[in-house]
């Protein structure tokens, strides 16, 4: 990662203390290094579909359905408050070298989980339960439904905007404040939805 | 900066993709038995209306937008989305999913592949200023 630097000076303090020159580090708001990464990912999940193996297609699921959840809950519920309680100068830089990575890791693991699941659900026979058990299935769908439009419609374009803004000579210190508050409370929301995920797929794999 | 004052197409957006997966859940939870289609064809078109009422909004917005941040963000949105949807369309085309069930997916994703990087550029364009292209 870059470590050049340059002062900025915030137009409206993010919180606390008045407005003053801050330091933004230099960051990519898409970090280039990690894009083959998610390539390689995203080809060896074609290769498990495509070849339905069993222990392919559980792989994919179950690292990135873990990695995914257990990123939602941490993030949302420990990362969270803590980034609320600091400083101006280490919120710009946490949230610089963070978010560019969440950009790609979030979106590469919610494709691994939900179309390694499908997929496997087809495998094991658990998507054609009859229902009432079937309704746990629906549940996991309707569930991941909530997460999605939270994530999409406001989670992500909060964390988007916030890079946009630190690019900035003169950052709104304000608009950060607003927009990072939006990001923290719907990870949060998140996290918490995912230990409904938790609850329900524990249920269908001792079922 | 003020948040601007701008169409509600963010919400419109929004109302797009709820649609689009309440659709989903509902082909979702019926396959692999038979999916009666009457409701999530109306849920469907429903969406591709709002999709449509949203570009149109998105088109007659003035000269002073942030073009520029919104044609960026939506355009590695639009690759991103696009590739998720070609797996979701292979996962759906590997289980031989019956051929009216695949139409109506396949539309349910394409809205999906364009709403969604129009609502991600807009959300980021509006709270920025015109002329300054950030990569």
């Amino acid at each position: 990662m870059a470590t050049e630097a340059r002062a900025i000076t915030a137009t409206t303090p993010m919180s606390g203390p008045p407005a003053g020159a801050f330091v933004v580090p230099e960051f990519e708001i898409i970090p280039l290094k990690g894009i083959p990464s998610v390539v390689a990912v995203i080809a060896g999940l074609t290769v498990a579909i495509a070849v339905n193996k069993l222990w392919a297609l559980e792989f994919f699921h179950v690292v990135g359905g873990g990695l995914w959840t257990g990123i939602d809950l941490f993030v949302g519920l420990i990362i969270g408050p803590i980034l609320g309680r600091l400083s101006t100068q280490a919120r710009i830089e946490f949230l610089t070298r963070f978010m560019p990575k969440m950009v790609l890791i979030m979106p590469t693991l919610v494709i691994m989980t939900l179309a390694s699941g499908w997929q496997l659900a087809r495998y094991t026979g658990d998507i054609a339960a009859s229902y009432p058990e079937h309704w746990w299935i629906t549940a996991s769908f309707m569930v991941v439904g909530v997460m999605s439009v939270i994530a999409i419609a406001i989670l992500e374009p909060a964390n988007i905007a916030v890079l946009f803004e630190l690019k900035k000579p003169r950052p709104n210190g304000e608009l950060m404040a607003k927009l990072t508050r939006r990001f923290i409370y719907t990870a949060g929301i998140t996290g918490i939805m995912q230990l409904a995920t938790l609850i329900i797929m524990v249920r269908l794999a001792t079922n | 900066m003020e948040e601007r004052k701008l169409p509600p197409i963010s919400e419109l957006c929004t109302l797009t993709m709820v649609l689009v997966i309440l659709g989903g859940i509902y082909v979702a939870s019926k396959l692999p038995r038979e999916v009666p289609l009457g409701i999530p064809i109306a849920l469907t078109a429903i969406a591709a209306a709002v999709l449509v009422v949203s570009v149109v909004l998105l088109t007659r917005l003035p000269d002073d937008f942030a073009w520029d941040n919104f044609r960026l963000v939506a355009g590695y949105s639009l690759l991103a989305y696009v590739a998720i949807a070609g797996i979701l369309e292979f996962t759906f085309l590997r289980n031989h999913t019956p051929d009216d069930v695949m139409v109506l997916l396949t539309a349910q994703l394409f809205i999906y592949a364009v709403n969604i990087p129009v609502l991600l550029g807009f959300s980021v364009a509006r709270y920025q200023t015109p002329s300054r292209a950030t990569a």
